[in-house]
């Protein structure tokens, strides 16, 4: 077994486990900090495939954004563990027997029939770059889907913005534009005292 | 030497975990968000082995794409959360039946 394979299967392992974690573990915190550690590791996965660059954009987009974005909510929302976990022994059983039917004919078919001569993969020089190769296809082929993407993104931020957002009647803020209109004799009264200058 | 079925079966494996997550957490929305975006990780994962053993970049945009669509989804899921929470002061899936669906 070469050193790559062991690498591999190191990596294989962590995900498995840490995924399983990421569903069974009582507190939905753990949870989110599994799925972080999941991702790591998919990302060293994707690195073994010369996939550099979306290595790295799902370790900043991914841990870096959305994860954070889930342990945010997760620890702003006040939630009852033990209500939402009541059914966790029931759909045990239909769970795993689903699980474990999807994974048998799968494997059945992968280690069966499967030709894998057929794909070998090209080795790459060190001159190759990755993200030069992404790039060259992203801004020409797939220009269209690429705006796309980006209005998707957008409609992401307004739609977000929107839901959440709401006026609250008792805050108290101030507008400037009143504060500079405002004159002198709006907020002043000379009064003369009588008492004073005799 | 690493196959292709190697990184197929992983990413089959990972994919039923989260149909396992699934079943299993069906009154948390926020673990099946994220057994959603385990769902997501194992397609990605057998994209990525598809462009690399074929050697095609194409499945690198693919994924490209299915991140950012998979951001953009998380996004708006937990911001609906949120209002959820806001509104009814609990995220547990059998009470959300005002709908009567």
């Amino acid at each position: 077994m070469g050193f790559e394979k062991i690498i591999f299967y190191f990596f294989a392992a962590i995900l498995v486990v840490s995924a399983l974690r990421v569903i069974t573990v009582r507190n939905t915190v753990h949870a989110a900090l599994f799925l972080v550690l999941a991702f790591f590791t998919t990302a060293a996965l994707w690195l073994m495939l010369e996939a550099e660059f979306l290595a790295m954009t799902l370790v900043l987009v991914y841990v870096g954004a959305v994860m954070v974005l889930f342990l945010f909510v997760v620890m702003m929302l006040d939630i009852d563990v033990s209500v939402l976990r009541a059914g966790f022994t029931r759909y045990l059983p239909v769970g795993a027997t689903v699980a474990v039917v999807v994974i048998i004919e799968m494997s059945y078919f992968l280690l069966g029939g499967f030709d894998n001569s057929k794909f070998t993969p090209v080795k790459h020089g060190v001159e190759y770059s990755n993200t030069r190769a992404i790039g060259n296809v992203l801004y020409t082929d797939y220009l269209f889907v690429f705006e796309i993407a980006a209005v998707i993104l957008l409609l992401a931020i307004v739609a977000a913005i929107s839901l959440t957002l709401r006026k609250r009647k008792d805050t108290r803020y101030q507008t400037p534009g009143n504060q500079v209109k405002v004159r002198k004799s709006d907020r002043i009264r000379i009064v003369k005292d009588m008492d004073t200058e005799s | 030497m690493l196959l292709l079925t190697d990184y197929l079966i992983l990413g089959a494996i990972l994919f039923c975990i989260s149909i396992a997550g699934i079943f299993l957490n069906r009154k948390n929305v926020i673990i099946l968000l994220m057994c959603i975006e385990l769902m997501l990780l194992a397609v990605n994962i057998n994209f990525i082995a598809f462009s690399h053993f074929l050697n095609d970049i194409a499945g690198q945009v693919f994924v490209f794409f299915i991140l950012t669509v998979a951001a953009a989804e998380a996004a708006i899921g937990l911001a609906i959360l949120v209002v959820l929470f806001r509104n009814r002061s609990t995220i547990n899936v059998e009470e959300l039946d005002t709908m009567k669906g």
